[in-house]
């Protein structure tokens, strides 16, 4: 994270390794941008009503951030408008001196969890038109992911299966913080449609599922809901091994994006420790916890734990796999990962091409 | 309709912006606010643009309604002939976790309402918005503002993180008791408890219906924990709640006060007669029934012509022209709704009105 | 509401001269839940030892709010030979049934009513079995007595299973859910359930009660057992108007819909509210095509226990002239403590065809459709069916040790 505005020149960076960036945040520049793609009533329906969420605010996070938008303060584009929102900017920005090769796309501000079911499927297919024509036809580094109306999984499954194929998607995206566990049936028809389609499913930290951010309600700071997200994810995540959605979906793959990634070797012993001792509960579960861990989970790196000494770090990733972190910088937010000097360790090449480019290749089947 | 010395008991002015209420913070909440890019606390309880947050002839081409002294007076103050005015400012103070951040704002939020508006008008009075988020706080906020006269009220939301009359709440009602200050509740929630004891609805429609539904969620746990018992001369009103509820719902919790009462046994007077001595509840919305016999049923099944409080909820839609007062009501009812009952109300209007 | 005994001499069966009654809220229960463990597959069985029940709430067993009477029942409703209020037939039979002239008694299984566990497979097994047993033990013996169907309504086909396995029967007349769920029942999640039971021409019950996971009260827990009790009726409102509202009412125009044990008092003003508001609002609900007020006079029905009890008694008439004479349904609640005695529940002066229709028209205009709209009938023809939808059933005995 750096909060500082460095004053960093574009280099000239062709002898830089090119990587891939698992998480990048496009923002529209005005509301109206989706306008093309929203029917009247949807554009109407927000025009009077707005767009309702499990959330007190009208608009805006729950918390205050920590900087106007979440943002990088020297993100904003020259041309105006909000960081994140002018392609041409990114590119000048990031995508070409970090020599990103492969930049995923997660919007988040895209219809997801409102509580209008059909406001939110109307919104999440205007968001999903909207990366096609303005990110990934311009710019063929970028790739999209398909953002689903979560709560609505009969919707969200359609949607699905309208792009399936289309070579500009390459995962389907949700929010970490849904009505109810992720793993709990009412989302099946959601992995059933992602893996028949091929693509992962990512699960971006954040969201407004009605639930406070902990399990013993509501702290009192935007910090214990950012550190908060850590454990709201292994609740997720817990809940999708538990519940087996990797047995009935054995092609099934998961990304767990901007939740961090240091606590999932913990994560797996304990669950494994618990499942020995109870699995009488959970007979259709056939593997250790872990397993289903090692096999379909991945994790984005964004925001990286920092160690001191940073060497503990490498137990860390040795006990993952090094084939399962996918670099980010969470470009263009505040608490960005900068590729020069976010894995200050000494590494294999493997070990570096593998955590910079390769694996996200590998799991989104992109490039070679 | 245009009574003299009529009091409207609630009326919302918004605040225009985040930036009008910048004067009345301390430096480093200023500061705070810019670095953080804080641009406003508005709640989901009212859609900025929603046809019920504001009449369509109240809403103005630009800005948000009843933002400006001026837009009160022509469009409220002025057609009504109100003598008086309570503004219930409904910023979103209460959404918020950080109990220092909300003090501050609703610290901000009384300044602004004394400065922008009760110094400008000598015909508007306010309700005190205290941070709930801390009781001790909220304490400190209702002391400062009790200073002045013209704040003549403690404003709190209809669903908040707990039920009203818990006994952590209980330094708010002692100081309110101690300044003569009602304790009005208004609808609204800050949303860290589903609008509903069965989740989260999909439309707004459901979230504002259900509005009803946590007023009798708190006159219940107000009844039930005592609060009148310890503090008898407290006066609770209602604000926005809808009345016609009251009846049914008093019916109920009598049925079970005499079933269960061995649990609340400092509950010695029924739940009708509390609320004859305590509580009071804002003339709109009136959710009517479609025929005027009915809703003379409904007023006889009130068992009391003091209960009701006029009020116009200017600038939320609930009638159209002037029809604030809905027809078919006694004169001699109308004069307790628009003069007497609120005076008996708010013990500090009696000591500025004639 | 009768919480002392009021006769101590031993019930007698109703004079001939009285009138016939429905009771359309009965709670029986096994004398022991162990009992229902012959219904049960093995696994669940296990696993019920094993984990208990995990009822979205804290309490292993038990309620949330401790009662205000052992077991939320009568002193005088336990049943001679021992075991809990309502769990003895013949006790039933001679204390409630015969003395109150009962000719149509609706059983509402709550105790437990396993709709709302956290494991929906188990949730599921424990419903069918509870099926099962409540047919065989408690409506086949007694045919004044008829079931609902508890469903595992928070897995929508799972219940839409569940509920086609007992179509038809003639022993089976409503689809049960309890009022508090993890969404508000107009939630499309739900729908299914709703689409189902109308297929199969049974009404849907919402009984009072249940665990969400949801706080009570829309502004958090309430400390006391009264407030959970008074609360049953902001909960049925939320969910009367998201029902409405969402509008399955409008996409499922032969849904039939009960509220139990909620009271019927708040109806006239949230209809009133909900028309108000869908005035201002209706931009938001182009799927509704008329005043809600209509989708609630045509398809939600209540049973009157715990009757509101204004004063004066006058002012219920006005209430139930607002809801409909045709729309409610007597209910006792028994075993229940706060048990309403037909004889004395309705303090108002009724008129034949009222008194007809609040205590027994109503209730079989809704659930005794005619002879001839019932397949099951016939004996031959119920043995077959039951062996072709109870497919899922552990043979009674087969595998459980006698």
């Amino acid at each position: 994270m750096n909060l500082q505005i460095r004053d960093t020149p574009a280099t000239q960076t062709s002898s830089r390794l090119a990587i891939a960036d698992c998480d990048i945040h496009p923002a529209v520049r005005k509301a109206s941008d989706l306008d093309p793609w929203l029917p009247a009533r949807w554009r109407e329906h927000l025009a009077s009503f707005g767009g309702g969420r499990r959330l007190g605010m009208q608009s805006g996070p729950a918390y205050p951030k920590g900087q106007p938008n979440a943002s990088r303060r020297d993100a904003y584009p020259p041309e105006g408008g909000r960081q994140g929102s002018s392609l041409a900017f990114m590119q000048a920005q990031h995508l070409d001196p970090n020599n990103v090769a492969l930049g995923i796309l997660n919007p988040l501000k895209s219809g997801q969890g409102l509580a209008n079911p059909e406001l939110s499927a109307a919104v999440c297919h205007a968001v999903n038109e909207w990366q096609v024509a303005t990110w990934t036809s311009q710019d063929s580094r970028l790739k999209a992911s398909i953002v689903v109306p979560y709560e609505n999984a009969s919707m969200a499954a359609a949607e699905i299966r309208h792009w399936a194929g289309h070579q500009d998607f390459v995962q389907v995206l949700f929010l970490s913080r849904t009505a109810e566990p992720l793993g709990n049936r009412r989302y099946w028809p959601i992995y059933e449609a992602a893996a028949e389609a091929r693509l992962p499913v990512a699960v971006h930290a954040f969201g407004y599922g009605g639930a406070p951010i902990t399990s013993t309600g509501w702290p009192s700071y935007y910090i214990e809901e950012m550190t908060g997200h850590a454990q709201s994810c292994q609740a997720g995540l817990s809940s999708m091994i538990v519940e087996g959605i990797f047995e009935q979906f054995p092609q099934l793959r998961v990304i767990m994006v901007e939740a961090g990634f240091a606590w999932a070797p913990a994560l797996g012993w304990r669950l494994d420790k618990a499942w020995r001792t109870l699995r009488a509960e959970t007979p259709h579960l056939k593997q250790l916890p872990s397993a289903y861990m090692r096999r379909h989970v991945w994790w984005t790196t964004q925001p990286m734990e920092e160690p001191e000494p940073r060497e503990h770090l490498l137990d860390t990733i040795g006990w993952m796999g090094w084939d399962r972190l996918l670099f980010a910088t969470d470009y263009p937010h505040w608490d960005f990962d900068d590729p020069a000097y976010a894995l200050p360790l000494r590494i294999t090449d493997d070990q570096r091409r593998g955590f910079f480019l390769d694996n996200a290749r590998a799991v989104y089947g992109v490039g070679a | 309709m245009n009574i003299p010395g009529a009091i409207d008991c609630d009326i919302h002015p918004s605040i225009p912006g985040l930036d009008a209420l910048l004067p009345y913070m301390p430096d480093t909440w200023r500061e705070i606010i810019q670095i953080r890019g804080i641009d406003g606390l508005n709640s989901i309880s009212y859609p900025a643009r929603s046809p019920l947050t504001a009449r369509p002839d109240w809403s103005p081409e630009k800005g948000k309604p009843a933002a400006t002294l001026a837009q009160i007076q022509r469009e409220c103050l002025d057609p009504f002939g109100s003598a008086i005015a309570i503004c219930n400012c409904l910023y979103g103070v209460q959404l918020l976790f950080s109990e220092d951040m909300a003090a501050a704002f609703a610290r901000a939020v009384n300044g602004w309402m004394a400065a922008e508006l009760l110094d400008r008008d000598p015909r508007l009075r306010a309700s005190i918005v205290v941070p709930i988020q801390n009781v001790e706080l909220a304490v400190d906020e209702i002391e400062r503002c009790a200073q002045d006269p013209r704040f003549v009220q403690v404003l709190l939301l209809a669903s908040g993180d707990h039920p009203l009359g818990k006994r952590m709440y209980w330094p708010i009602y002692a100081a309110a008791a101690r300044h003569k200050l009602p304790i009005g509740i208004h609808a609204g929630s800050n949303y860290h408890n589903p609008p509903t004891a069965v989740g989260w609805p999909s439309y707004y429609t459901e979230d504002y219906v259900a509005q009803a539904q946590a007023f009798q969620s708190q006159l219940t746990s107000l009844f039930c924990e005592g609060v009148f018992n310890r503090y008898p001369d407290l006066k609770v009103v209602l604000l926005e709640s809808g009345w016609t509820w009251l009846p049914a719902h008093l019916w109920r919790l009598t049925k079970y006060w005499r079933g269960l009462r061995m649990e609340i046994p400092w509950a010695d007077r029924s739940p009708a007669d509390v609320v004859r001595s305590n509580v009071r509840l804002s003339l709109q919305p009136t959710d009517a029934p479609p025929d005027a016999a009915s809703l003379q049923r409904i007023i006889e099944h009130l068992q009391s012509d003091e209960l009701l409080l006029f009020s116009t909820d200017y600038p939320h839609w609930q009638f159209d022209g002037m029809a604030a007062i809905p027809a078919g009501l006694s004169p001699a009812l109308v004069r307790k709704i628009t003069v007497d009952n609120p005076r008996a109300t708010y013990a500090r209007l009696m000591e500025l009105v004639r | 509401m009768n919480v002392q005994n009021a006769h101590s001499a031993a019930p007698q069966p109703a004079a001939a001269s009285r009138m016939a009654i429905a009771d359309c809220d009965i709670h029986h229960s096994p004398r022991d839940f162990k009992m229902l463990y012959p219904y049960l597959e093995p696994r669940w069985r296990d696993h019920l030892d094993q984990f208990g029940m995990r009822r979205r709430m804290g309490n292993y067993s038990g309620p949330q709010y401790p009662k205000s009477q052992p077991d939320a029942s009568r002193r005088d409703a336990w049943p001679p030979g021992g075991g809990r209020p309502g769990s003895n037939l013949d006790f039933m039979r001679t204390h409630h049934l015969d003395a109150n002239n009962i000719e149509l008694g609706i059983l509402t299984m709550i105790r437990p009513h396993p709709g709302g566990f956290q494991n929906v497979d188990l949730s599921a097994a424990l419903c069918r079995a509870i099926n099962d047993w409540q047919v065989a033990e408690w409506t086949q013996p007694e045919p004044r007595l008829k079931a609902s169907i508890v469903v595992p309504y928070e897995d929508a086909a799972a219940s839409v299973a569940e509920i086609e396995r007992w179509a038809g029967h003639r022993d089976v007349v409503q689809v049960l859910l309890l009022s508090r769920t993890v969404e508000p029942l107009g939630n499309r999640r739900y729908w299914p359930i709703y689409e189902a039971a109308a297929a199969a021409g049974l009404p849907v019950g919402i009984h009072a009660f249940g665990n969400g996971g949801q706080p009570t009260s829309s502004t958090g827990w309430s400390s006391f057992y009264i407030e959970d009790m008074v609360g049953h009726a902001q909960s049925c409102q939320s969910l009367v108007s998201s029902m409405v509202l969402e509008g399955i009412f409008a996409r499922v125009p032969a849904l039939r819909v009960v509220l139990i044990e909620a009271g019927f008092g708040w109806l006239p003003p949230l209809a009133w509210r909900l028309d108000r508001n869908w005035s201002r609002l209706r931009a938001e609900l182009p799927h509704l095509h008329r005043l809600p007020s209509e989708y609630i006079r045509d398809h939600i029905w209540l049973t009157t226990q715990p009757m509101e009890e204004p004063e004066p008694s006058a002012h219920l008439r006005d209430t139930i002239d607002w809801i409909g004479w045709d729309k409610l349904l007597f209910a006792t609640d028994y075993p229940h403590w706060d048990y309403d005695d037909p004889r004395t529940a309705i303090p108002l002066r009724l008129s034949a065809e009222e008194r007809e229709a609040f205590f027994i028209s109503n209730a079989q205009a809704l659930y005794l459709r005619p002879q001839g709209d019932r397949p099951g009938t016939p004996d031959s023809v119920t043995r077959t069916r039951q062996k072709e939808t109870f497919m899922h059933t552990t043979p009674h005995g087969q595998e459980m040790p006698r």
